[in-house]
């Protein structure tokens, strides 16, 4: 009697326990729906035929067979979709190599030396975070111009480094920080000095920090519009984002809705991509903000 | 710098002022570029801000009118008030699905991480792009969003979302909520999982309800996080510009212009430099007040945990 109650109860209970956890994947499934429809119905569609581009997308997948007539319309704007997927990936993968250079080197200087104005200066790249760079558009515009890098990809890199700088030469610095000074040692007395004891003993050490800071670099200079918009002016020139607005702006009145799913499909994918193989190293970096 | 290294004869001093200079050395790259791509545009647009500063001809000194002119332009002062608008509005949205987000992912349960991931999603993809993707989902006969309600029966005719300017702005406020929650997730979490499970056990076995738990324990032990949150939130909205350029051209009767696409329209349509000087000044100044109340904000956090 006593046994045949409590196994009811805990049969109950049991039941209970798988009720709320269906419920807990129900709203979870929902919530995963509303995040990701978005992505999936671009995808989809942007392979539905050219004839269909101007109808809505249902149902949302392409029903009368795969065809690449959206990617296809997409690369008769501008100076072609491949020239300006390589303009992005040229200026995210320089902005990449270049503000882990810059930020290495830097992160090791804040870490390992003392000198004069050390905290002011480390304060001032910071404090860069501060100020919108937004506001700044017009001045960096005629500098560029001064420097003869107007209209120029590698302009538009350096002006991308140098936003990344503050949050890049922060995570360098405490990933230096976190090395112990005894492995420094240890190979000074091996002999090794400088930039011999930075790139051979050291990097390994940090790479970790150094792939936080390359995943930033590349997905904010990949999907950055305004500066590419202000600071480009020659059609072959423009990034993604910015040839994207022709796109947009359509022919004649009327908008290629193909083109666009192309497109925005062209403009995430990589990003996507990159995230989930590289995610541990993105929450980190995130974390790394968040905590700081 | 060349020759041998120092060798122990060296006097103390100089090897040590050695050692200076090669700190300086490699900090240098990055100073140039903070020093050449920031902080001279920031000082040129004070310069600029007192001139007014035709595209083409010289610059003529005229002091503070820039400043004088902007307290009377009405446009603005309508940009300055629809910015304001979006960012209670959109931090409002934004914190009341992010907030349940992450409560929803904190609990340790099977496909938790997935959840987390999927929703993350949309944070690493471009403004600019989830923009381009929206206007289409919202577009009145080849999207998705009307002919899709259409199709449901919900509605007789197809929406035009983009067309009014309260439809337009809650569409706008729909993508930016889908595009960022991620992120504000993300940082609440961090700050659900610093508090002590104990606390709330304790505080559970003391009779106190869910909402009380989550009012009088959860709310005041995340002070610190909310208002980082608050804040990232409130300074990126400010900031907005691409989802008005791209979703709507600055809305329907010109009344989505945020307060960057009024500077953009200053300096590259208008080409207005040194007034649009003095706007960014203004903006830079709002910006530095918020990052100064943030940083007051935190420490009062610390203050009472």
């Amino acid at each position: 009697m006593n046994r045949s109650s409590m196994s009811l109860s805990r049969q109950r209970r049991a039941r209970k326990a798988f009720r709320a956890e269906s419920a807990y994947h129900a709203t979870g499934l929902a919530i995963a729906l509303f995040f990701l429809a978005p992505f999936a119905i671009t995808l989809l569609a942007s392979f539905r035929h050219g004839t269909e581009a101007r109808l809505p997308p249902l149902p949302p997948w392409p029903a009368n067979g795969i065809s690449f007539d959206s990617y296809r319309s997409l690369d008769t704007f501008g100076a072609g979709v491949w020239q300006h997927t390589f303009n992005s990936l040229l200026v995210s993968l320089a902005t990449v190599a270049l503000t882990v250079a810059v930020s290495v080197l830097a992160g090791y200087g804040f870490s390992r030396y003392r000198f004069p104005l050390k905290n002011v200066l480390f304060v001032l790249i910071i404090a860069t975070l501060m100020i919108p760079f937004q506001s700044i558009l017009t001045p960096l515009f005629i500098i560029l111009a001064r420097l003869g890098l107007n209209n120029s990809l590698f302009g538009l890199t350096l002006v991308y480094v140098t936003l990344q700088l503050p949050f890049s030469v922060f995570m360098m610095r405490n990933a230096f920080d976190a090395v112990p000074k005894e492995i420094e040692e240890a190979a000074r007395i091996d002999g090794a000095r400088d930039l011999k004891l930075l790139f051979r003993v050291l990097m390994p050490l940090v790479l970790p920090g150094i792939a936080t800071v390359a995943i930033f670099a590349f997905l904010n200079a990949w999907n950055e519009f305004l500066a590419a918009l202000v600071l480009l002016s020659s059609n072959e020139k423009y990034t993604l984002p910015v040839l994207m607005m022709a796109v947009r702006a359509g022919r004649l009145g009327a908008v290629n809705w193909g083109a666009v799913q192309a497109g925005v499909a062209v403009m995430t994918l990589p990003c996507l991509v990159v995230f989930l193989l590289l995610q541990r190293y993105y929450m980190r970096g995130l974390m790394a903000g968040a905590v700081k | 710098m060349a020759g041998p290294g120092p060798g122990k004869a060296l006097p103390m001093r100089r090897r040590r002022r050695r050692s200076q200079w090669r700190g300086l050395l490699y900090i240098a790259p990055a100073m140039a570029l903070v020093i050449v791509f920031f902080v001279m545009p920031v000082l040129f647009t004070g310069w600029m801000s007192l001139h007014n500063w035709p595209l083409l001809g010289s610059p003529r000194w005229i002091g503070f009118n820039n400043y004088f002119r902007m307290a009377n332009d009405a446009r603005f002062v309508s940009a300055l008030r629809f910015t304001t608008y979006y960012t209670v509005i959109v931090t409002i949205a934004i914190f009341a699905v992010a907030f349940p987000l992450a409560i929803f992912v904190e609990k340790h349960r099977r496909f938790v991480g997935a959840y987390r991931t999927i929703i993350f999603l949309p944070v690493v993809v471009g403004l600019a792009s989830a923009s381009l993707l929206w206007v289409w989902l919202a577009n009145v006969d080849s999207g998705f969003i009307g002919p899709a309600l259409k199709a449901l029966g919900l509605v007789e005719k197809s929406p035009n979302l983009l067309a009014t300017f309260d439809s337009a702005f809650f569409t706008i406020i729909v993508m930016v909520v889908w595009k960022i929650a991620g992120f504000t997730m993300i940082i609440l979490l961090t700050g659900l999982q610093a508090i002590p499970s104990e606390l709330t056990e304790a505080a559970r076995i003391d009779g106190a309800g869910s909402w009380q738990r989550f009012r009088c324990l959860t709310l005041p032990l995340m002070r610190r996080t909310i208002a980082l949150a608050l804040i990232i939130s409130v300074t990126g909205s400010i900031l907005a510009f691409d989802q008005f350029y791209i979703m709507t051209s600055g809305g329907p009767q010109n009344r989505m212009i945020s307060v960057v696409y009024y500077i953009f329209n200053q300096s590259f349509v208008s080409f207005n430099l040194g007034y649009r000087a003095a706007l960014s000044i203004a903006l830079l100044a709002i910006l530095v007040i918020i990052s100064v109340v943030q940083l007051r904000l935190l420490r009062v956090g610390e203050d009472r945990p």
